[in-house]
């Protein structure tokens, strides 16, 4: 359907786990950029465009809630999947109330977050 | 040990505690008022005797005074020849008993050596003399004498009255004997209750009236006491009255004695009345406040002991739920820190975990793209790649099972029915019991109260009891019984398997993450601990009872909740998602 690629800003203080998310999404056609902390993704944001961002909750630098919120300040309609390792559904659901699209359980698996990607970035475009 | 030791010692305490706070009282104020009864009642009892002792003093004093005042006056009146002529005596005789009824016996005139000279009278005493006799030589030294009681001739108790009548410059002694019946009576009136009897003393001690028959005097007491002791009625004034007990050695008895002096101090009215008997209000006081002092020291030691039994009763039981309460708490807090450590471990080895699988991912995305020559190599590699995502998967869920069992905050509260949702997991777990040779039988108590909690966690601690239960039998089959009832206020679940039971080493650790009897790769040691993170969280308990080759059974106790609704919706919520 689209044919511009899906720009997508991956925010994840795993330098290992986005290295190989990024790899993987990339190989599915996704513009891909890596921030590898909250302030780093929030001058990232300002300096380019994206259709969609993946946020992990905990990060050594920043809460993700709290990029969440300048991210939806910044940019209002990005929409923003959380990844979060908690296992808990309060931690999504804080994400959710603070305007995240979806959320996701780390480790996750890559279709399932493509879809979610996509489904997002579609409901933001209608 | 010490623990008996310990309450016994406490009961002691309390006992005399309570027995020395509540009698201390009783028998002060016993003692108290009891000693000032005793004052005021003896007062009162002594001053009444000392009144009628006065009174009988003053007839008796009276009686002797006029007895010598007759004789004075008629030796004074009479010519001397009518004392010496029998006839003209025995007129005269005559005439003072008419005037003083029988209170003369005889009129007599003794000669100045104590020859009887002249008698009338109705004893045959003929020419007597009374020279050497004791009132004779006291007569001769006074005007007017009255002698002490004395058998004389005549041989019966008697005493005479004699006056002084000089004549030819002789001194002639008129003498009339005084009927001691008469005298006798004067003092024998004197009587109170049983024991109380009047009676008249000489200076030595003897006895001048005959006391009432069973009155034991202490002639010897009596001699010393009020003749020769300090404030003796020898020196007391003629008026004055002396009170004084003194116990008889001879019966034991303690009398109350009151003394007063007559007859110019030479005799001594005695009035003598049993302590007992003289205060007997006193006694019966005494003895009431005595009975009332023992019932109530009986009573408040009765009381004591069963008040002290009580409450020892009540602080044991109460240290024993304390000591229980101490090791739940202890192990819940145990368990909740072993949880927040697990939850720890578990967030560290997640993203590790996430990284594993993205690079298994990684490659199984260049191998379809790439071009391996060896069909079989490719086969392997793909297998090494499913192998690292089905342990990776694995890993995830028991780090979020980990996660789930420490965790803190609520999932939505719901009211369901239990019996409703225990139907249905027992009907889920059908397939699989009959698979390894298991009956599940449900004995679901009807009407039961509904419980508050999560649909989806109930579920989930159901089926690991079940799933355990089923473990247990899993060798050679067996019976699985889902129950519920209701236990006062809480519903109770209890899943019961005829398995091979818990070892009583193990009981105490199963609720632990990550203990199981499993063989490796079979549990992961979590169902447990989940479901006492599911119970704990609604405020319930979880408990189990086991013995080696007889099962076990989980039982669960869940409070009620709040305010019970229809079943409809409640089922409806239970039904797996």
């Amino acid at each position: 359907m689209n044919q511009s690629p899906l720009r997508l800003l991956l925010v994840d203080d795993e330098a290992g786990f986005t290295e190989v998310l990024g790899k993987r999404l990339r190989r599915r056609g996704i513009t891909v950029q890596v921030a590898q902390s909250g302030a780093n993704a929030l001058r990232i944001l300002r300096e380019n465009d994206f259709d969609a961002a993946v946020l992990d909750l905990k990060m050594v630098d920043m809460d993700g809630i709290e990029v969440l919120k300048i991210f939806k300040k910044m940019v209002p309609g990005l929409p923003v999947i959380m990844l979060t390792g908690h296992g808990s559904e309060e931690a999504a659901r804080d994400g959710l109330n603070a305007g995240a699209a979806d959320y996701l359980l780390k480790p996750c698996d890559i279709d399932e977050l493509l879809g979610k990607i996509t489904a997002a970035v579609a409901a933001a475009r209608s | 040990m010490s623990d008996g030791h310990y309450y016994q010692s406490l009961r002691r305490s309390m006992v005399a505690w309570v027995v020395t706070v509540s009698l201390a009282p009783l028998l002060v104020c016993a003692a108290v008022l009891g000693h000032q009864f005793h004052t005021a009642y003896r007062a009162k009892v002594v001053a009444h005797l000392q009144e009628l002792v006065l009174k009988h003093k003053q007839n008796v004093d009276a009686f002797l005074h006029e007895s010598s005042a007759e004789m004075r006056v008629l030796t004074e009146l009479a010519p001397f020849s009518d004392f010496t002529d029998e006839r003209r005596l025995s007129a005269l005789l005559g005439t003072m008993q008419k005037e003083h009824g029988g209170m003369f016996v005889d009129l007599a005139l003794v000669g100045p050596e104590g020859g009887l000279l002249s008698y009338a009278g109705p004893f045959r005493l003929g020419r007597a003399d009374y020279a050497d006799s004791s009132w004779f030589k006291d007569a001769k030294t006074r005007d007017v004498t009255i002698s002490d009681v004395f058998l004389g001739l005549r041989g019966l108790p008697h005493f005479v009255v004699t006056v002084k009548c000089p004549h030819d410059g002789r001194d002639y002694l008129v003498r009339s004997t005084i009927d001691f019946a008469v005298f006798n009576r004067l003092v024998e009136n004197i009587a109170q209750g049983a024991t109380g009897q009047a009676f008249i003393v000489n200076a030595k001690g003897e006895l001048q009236t005959t006391p009432k028959k069973g009155v034991q005097v202490d002639v010897a007491f009596l001699r010393n006491k009020i003749w020769n002791g300090p404030g003796s009625a020898a020196e007391l004034a003629t008026d004055a009255v002396a009170v004084f007990n003194h116990e008889d050695p001879a019966t034991g008895r303690e009398a109350v004695y009151v003394v007063t002096p007559l007859k110019d101090g030479q005799w001594a009215l005695v009035y003598q009345q049993d302590v007992a008997d003289a205060f007997p209000s006193l006694y019966r006081a005494r003895l009431l406040a005595l009975a009332i002092v023992a019932v109530g020291g009986c009573g408040i030691l009765a009381a004591a002991i069963l008040l002290a039994r009580r409450m020892v009763g009540r602080i044991a039981s109460a240290d024993e739920e304390r000591d229980l309460l101490n090791d739940q708490v202890i192990e819940a807090g145990k368990l909740a820190s072993v949880g927040e450590l697990a939850a720890g471990i578990a967030h560290e080895i997640n993203n590790p975990v996430a990284i594993m699988m993205e690079e298994a991912g990684w490659i199984t995305d260049i191998l379809a793209d790439a071009d391996f020559s060896s069909a079989e190599n490719m086969t392997e590699m793909h297998r090494a790649l499913d192998q690292i995502r089905q342990q990776g998967t694995r890993c995830k869920e028991i780090t979020h099972k980990l996660l789930s069992f420490a965790r803190k905050t609520d999932s939505r509260l719901k009211e369901l029915d239990l019996n409703a949702l225990a139907a249905e997991m027992a009907e889920l777990s059908d397939k699989r019991a009959r698979y390894v040779n298991v009956r599940i039988k449900t004995n679901l108590a009807p009407n039961l109260p509904h419980v508050a909690g999560s649909p989806s966690e109930l579920q989930q601690l159901l089926l690991n009891l079940i799933n355990n239960a089923m473990d247990a039998m899993e060798r050679n089959g067996g019976d699985l019984t889902i129950a519920t009832r209701l236990v006062g206020d809480k519903v109770e679940l209890a899943v019961s398997d005829t398995g091979h039971g818990i070892p009583k080493a193990v009981i105490g650790r199963i609720f632990e993450p990550f203990f199981t009897t499993k063989a490796v790769g079979k549990g992961t040691g979590l169902g447990l601990s989940i479901c006492y993170g599911i119970v704990k969280k609604i405020g319930g308990e979880i408990t189990v009872e086991s013995a080696p080759e007889q099962g076990a059974t989980f039982r669960i106790s869940l409070p009620v909740a709040a305010c019970p609704e229809p079943a409809a919706d409640a089922a409806a919520t239970a039904s797996p998602s």
